[in-house]
């Protein structure tokens, strides 16, 4: 369970997020939508562990979180692997403790998740754009986490590519991630993924909107009740007063 | 606008026509390979020509052949290895400890703002001094020996490894730095596996440099006292009036610093083969 309780962040004077208060727990997927620099990326920094706040706290099964945790994967918006090591080390980054079989197991069994079993020696460079965010996928998701945060992770793919990404997302993510934490300004992605979605305005970030998505999956995007939530977040995002949310 | 495209098209064209002037040479005479080679070749076989033909003075300009010769008498007598052998020596021991100091601190100062404060203005400071403006005091310090010139290529060799390693380390990229501590990296993890690998290319260009300034500075520490090294043969045949020995010389450094900047070529590409650039080994 992520718990967030009156949480604020300020960078000097500028105030970026909250107070705001969230908890994340039975549902599986929770996305936060927000336009680009409302400040939601700050948010999943704070959750990541990579920004302290400076007000209120973060909370993952009671646990405060004050720093990195390996009980919470991360996947960037840029796959950001290292260059110089091949796919299988990139994967494998943040399991230097365990013992190299189950190291070397675990990252196979990512791989095949991400359906890149082949390129496990693959240097990054002689990836496609797709391959490597997958890589980047299957590094946040090797460690068995708690909770996976995704920051945008498909916003730098093309529309195709993003699409096919966004359909197997909740396949390879599986039953075996307890919470997912999406940040995204997509709002089909949003509906497509999340049992709950959080909308956001800002700066500071703040809640707008929470709403719970009750449709069946895998979803249609052509669908009426699709469109329904879609006119509605549309709406919530570009206020009819002529103010943008941001 | 479409009016000016089509007039520049137009007199483009006309400049590439018959009427045009032209600096171009006629294609496929030589391979492509073989074109840089075209001009020494024909300044070479000039300059034998010349001094064949008895217009220049032997004792100021030794014709190609003569130094060749000359060249060809150092590798057999033995000379030319012997002398190489204790330069190539002053150069390897002076790179190795430079490189060392330069590598340790660059490190340091590359990766904390602390000892950057401290010891980096210092560092640039002594850097403004000329390295040759260092013998007379290196001399003094440690005698005419091998001491003095040994730290002499040191310190030239110094600068420029620190200066690249240190913003290498220092320009590290931030995203990648937080993916290693959201995977848990930290300390000296997180220098092995991040910092160090993303600022071999930079320490790559600065050893590169360094190399090329220790066969430069050598010279210059065989030129101000040494009884052997291919500096003092250079200084030698100044003094005995033996040109084709200076050239031959001259050459012999030429080759030394091409081949060890081309061993320090080969070994970067094969390190830093994961670099994704359009050169191709």
């Amino acid at each position: 369970m992520l718990e967030i309780r009156d949480l604020a962040k300020s960078f000097g004077s500028f105030a970026a997020l909250g107070p705001m208060s969230f908890t994340l727990d039975r549902e599986h997927v929770l996305t936060v939508i927000g336009p680009s620099g409302c400040g939601k990326s700050t948010l999943l920094r704070l959750v990541a562990g990579l920004e302290t706040a400076t007000r209120g706290d973060i909370r993952l099964d009671g646990t405060p979180v004050d720093g990195p945790r390996s009980e919470i994967g991360v996947a960037f918006q840029d796959p950001r692997l290292m260059p110089w090591l091949d796919v299988r080390r990139n994967v494998g980054l943040g399991l230097w403790r365990w013992p190299a079989a189950e190291r070397a197991a675990a990252v196979d069994a990512a791989l095949a998740k991400v359906s890149l079993t082949g390129f496990a020696d693959a240097l990054p460079k002689q990836l496609s754009g797709g391959m490597a965010q997958r890589v980047g996928l299957a590094r946040a998701l090797v460690g068995r986490p708690r909770l996976l945060l995704l920051d945008e992770p498909f916003a730098a793919l093309d529309p195709l590519t993003r699409m096919r990404m966004q359909d197997h997302l909740l396949d390879i993510v599986g039953g075996e991630v307890p919470n997912v934490l999406l940040i995204t300004h997509d709002i089909e992605e949003a509906i497509v993924l999340s049992d709950r979605i959080i909308v956001l305005d800002g700066p500071p970030a703040r809640i707008r909107r929470d709403v719970v998505v009750d449709l069946p999956k895998p979803r249609k995007r052509t669908s009426a009740a699709f469109q329904e939530i879609k006119e509605f977040l549309l709406g919530e995002l570009f206020p009819a007063d002529g103010r943008l949310a941001a | 606008m479409t009016d000016i495209v089509t007039d520049a098209g137009a007199s483009l064209a006309a400049g590439r026509g018959r009427g045009g002037f032209r600096l171009r040479l006629p294609r496929g005479v030589l391979p492509h390979g073989w074109r840089a080679l075209a001009l020494p070749l024909a300044v070479l076989a000039a300059w034998q020509a010349v001094g064949a033909l008895g217009w220049t003075d032997a004792t100021l300009l030794p014709t190609p052949l003569a130094v060749l010769g000359e060249l060809v008498r150092l590798a057999t007598s033995g000379e030319l290895l012997s002398n190489l052998a204790v330069s190539f020596r002053r150069v390897m021991l002076g790179f190795a400890a430079g490189t060392l100091v330069a590598t340790a601190l660059g490190a340091l100062t590359g990766y904390s703002l602390q000892w950057r404060a401290y010891l980096d203005p210092s560092v640039h400071a002594l850097r403004t001094i000329p390295g040759l403006a260092w013998i007379p005091m290196f001399i003094l310090w440690l005698g005419i020996d091998e001491g003095s010139k040994i730290a002499l290529i040191a310190l030239a060799n110094f600068f420029p490894t620190y200066l690249n390693f240190m913003s290498g380390i220092a320009r590290v990229d931030r995203k990648l730095i937080e993916v290693g501590r959201v995977n848990g990296l930290a300390g000296a993890r997180l220098v092995g596996t991040i910092l160090l690998p993303y600022s071999l290319p930079f320490l790559f260009v600065g050893l590169r440099q360094s190399m090329g300034v220790a066969w430069l500075v050598v010279v210059g520490a065989e030129l101000m006292g040494a009884s052997s090294g291919i500096g003092y043969m250079l200084m030698d045949g100044e003094m005995t009036g033996r040109p084709h020995l200076v050239m031959a010389c001259m050459i012999v450094f030429a080759l030394s610093g091409k081949s060890t900047d081309m061993i320090l070529a080969a070994i970067s590409r094969r390190v830093l083969r994961w670099q994704d650039t359009v050169e191709k080994d």
